[in-house]
């Protein structure tokens, strides 16, 4: 089974590496809408300062929904995913092998940026890591959970939309963790704790999505 | 999936599987739920409205209560028995199950639609202003985006039963949650709390004051069973209509 | 020579289908030996692929049950290719071998000679044509051991030199105990074809 998961990771990251916009669109979005902040609400330091997490955090949502159409997508339209749900592995290995593939191409570069968009907002240097490290916890749990939503409307058309109903309500603790973590380093205290919760929502999520998406990925299967 | 299966449910169990069985069973039972849910809220409603003590701090307006109370506990309800039938549609792989969580949808949305209202009503003459970020009525605003999800997926796939199934993957994880946003939104009210008043604190009440309040959320309950019955029936005439019994029956009106 | 009946690999019994609420087959049985070719056959939308997809696991059975008898392998190729644009004829090999038995570069080498891609291999499939890309995911014939094949619409995009050859590579096949479920618009110019036709087992009930 590790060998089946390893052979989708490796030929997934041999696509993306063939069609890179894959990976560098979801990012180039991530900078522009936070860019938008400034322009939108107001450019002085002190309110940005206070919204910076947010802003980031939010950014990092929406960015994260736009590229959940890696997942399955093309494969459910050329036909991979069939043969891929016909193998004698378990569909959830599938599953968490194509969110680990959708977290290196998406999360992890977003985490990488997020220091340097976050200084853009001038939030407090202080507070960064804690910023760091809470996206970095965080964003496997989005695309977790975003596999579910993508799972769910393989088949339907124009199911992008569709994917952000039915997946940001399910973000909104992650977000209220990640940001209130920052919220807290900005005030000098500790975030531990934060973190954990953050923590134990990522095991959370591997233990019920894994499941929901393989499913949701078999029902697909009965349209068409 | 075979596990649950190997389970020994009563018979009831699995006759409720026949969509036929459900109708007629279904179609006796809808009387007795109209009239204790008339009762009861009329009852409720008059004691709550009319005759209970009004409250030291809130004045009249607090009555508000016996009806956005009732709506915010049932629409919690209503969503886990929507992930419930689906997961006993999914396991047990009975179309009658789906039938009776895609009629929870509309019925769950309006209750949130009316606690939230409600809500806003209690919050104008208690804080000044119809929308304060207070953890319940944050909490109650993410279920209406958790039931406008199932709604949307649901309308989005044509074929029912796929779209049964689709769904009931969606509640139940949307089901298991509930408990982390409803604890991640209260953990960041406290953060954020100006006011010093919440919704949810009621922790001694005269029983002149609970009583209408049990009455009112018993009456909910029998309205929402008869709501899901009705609208399961209306449903199992129109998927099975192909059958001959359905033709029966039709005749006969 | 045996004088045993030919192994069956594959038994369907009292199969039915319901789509958008219409019961498009239903008691349906069907019985594959080795060395036999079997042409579902129907109008669009009757149910052939379906029938096929129930066969290879893809759509739950609600209704009768499949069994492979020798509990074997079977390869399923499905209506549209599972060929990725973004990689070359010999790279999609790779990965689809990889999800059963894995193929070194020789095997998928000869493989794709044998499908008439001598010197195609590592031309990236956006650049084939439907007929080129349809060879390449009938390639996996040549790759895969497993004796029983069902196919959607194998000979579509195909011209008829490519037919011919397809037909030439399923008698082989069946020649060394193998077994074919397919389904096609186009009749199959192999002896011994039999028919599963689903707009007649519809009609008369049973089959």
């Amino acid at each position: 089974m590790l060998g089946f998961m390893y052979s989708v990771i490796r030929r997934d990251l041999l696509l993306v590496m063939r069609h890179p916009a894959e990976m560098v669109n979801p990012l180039v979005f991530f900078v522009l809408v936070i860019a938008l902040f400034p322009m939108g609400v107001s450019p002085e330091a002190s309110l940005l300062s206070q919204t910076a997490a947010g802003v980031v955090w939010v950014a990092a949502l929406l960015a994260t929904l736009l590229s959940l159409d890696i997942l399955f997508k093309a494969d459910y339209a050329d036909g991979s995913l069939e043969q891929l749900l016909l193998t004698s592995h378990p569909a959830w290995a599938l599953v968490i092998a194509k969110v680990i593939v959708h977290w290196l191409v998406s999360g992890l570069p977003l985490v990488i940026m997020s220091p340097l968009v976050a200084t853009m907002l001038f939030l407090p240097a202080d507070a960064i890591p804690t910023l760091l490290l809470g996206l970095l916890i965080g964003t496997p749990t989005l695309s977790l959970f975003g596999a579910v939503g993508a799972a769910l409307v393989t088949g339907v058309k124009s199911g992008g939309m569709l994917i952000s109903l039915l997946v940001l309500p399910l973000y909104i603790p992650v977000l209220l963790f990640g940001t209130g973590a920052v919220a807290a380093a900005v005030l000098g205290m500790p975030v531990g704790g934060y973190m954990a919760y953050l923590g134990a929502m990522l095991v959370f999520a591997l233990m019920v999505t894994p499941w929901a998406a393989a499913t949701a990925l078999k029902v697909g299967q009965m349209q068409g | 999936m075979s596990w649950f299966e190997s389970w020994h449910m009563p018979r009831w169990f699995y006759q409720m599987g026949s969509p036929k069985w459900f109708f007629e069973i279904g179609g006796r039972l809808q009387p007795w739920f109209m009239v204790a849910a008339i009762a009861m809220i009329t009852w409720g409603l008059l004691w709550g409205l009319l005759y209970a003590p009004a409250d030291y701090q809130q004045g009249n307006s607090f009555r508000i209560m016996y009806v956005h109370v009732p709506a915010a506990i049932l629409s919690q309800s209503i969503f886990v028995m929507m992930a419930v039938t689906g997961l006993i549609g999914l396991v047990w792989k009975m179309k009658v199950a789906f039938m009776v969580a895609r009629s929870c949808t509309l019925i769950g949305a309006s209750f949130t639609a009316l606690a939230l209202i409600t809500g806003a009503v209690w919050g104008k003459p208690t804080w000044g202003t119809y929308w304060v970020w207070d953890a319940r009525l944050t909490s109650t605003l993410i279920m209406l985006f958790l039931y406008t999800g199932v709604i949307a997926l649901n309308q989005a796939i044509a074929d029912r039963s796929i779209a049964g199934r689709a769904t009931a993957i969606l509640s139940i994880v949307g089901t298991i949650n509930i408990p982390v946003i409803k604890y991640s939104v209260e953990w960041w009210n406290t953060l954020h709390q100006s006011s010093s008043f919440s919704l949810t604190a009621k922790p001694t009440m005269p029983a002149e004051m609970y009583i209408p309040l049990l009455l009112m959320v018993v009456g909910c309950y029998s309205l929402i069973v008869w709501l899901v019955l009705q609208r399961t029936r209306n449903e199992i005439l129109d998927q099975e209509r192909q059958a001959s019994w359905v033709a029966r029956y039709l005749e006969e009106r | 020579m045996p004088s045993t009946m030919p192994d069956i690999l594959l038994q369907a019994l009292d199969l039915a289908c319901e789509r958008d609420e219409r019961m498009l087959f239903k008691g349906l049985n069907l019985t594959v030996k080795a060395g036999e070719i079997w042409h579902i056959k129907g109008p669009n939308g009757a149910g052939k692929t379906s029938l096929l997809r129930q066969i290879a696991g893809l759509l739950p059975i609600f209704q009768g049950n499949v069994s492979f008898p020798l509990d074997q392998s079977i390869l399923y190729i499905g209506h549209k290719s599972a060929i990725k644009d973004q990689l070359s004829a010999n790279e999609n090999l790779a990965w689809l071998t990889a999800l059963g038995v894995p193929s070194d570069e020789n095997q998928r080498y000869r493989a794709l000679e044998k499908v008439g891609l001598r010197g195609y291999e590592e031309t990236m499939s956006a650049q084939l044509s439907a007929g080129q890309r349809r060879r390449v995911a009938l390639a996996r014939l040549h790759l895969n051991a497993a004796p029983l094949w069902l196919l959607d619409e194998p000979l579509t995009a195909m011209d008829k030199q490519g037919i011919a050859d397809e037909q030439a590579w399923f008698a082989d096949h069946l020649k060394q105990g193998g077994a074919i479920v397919l389904t096609s618009h186009q009749d199959l110019d192999i002896p011994g074809v039999q028919i599963l036709d689903l707009h007649a087992a519809m009609e008369t009930a049973s089959c």
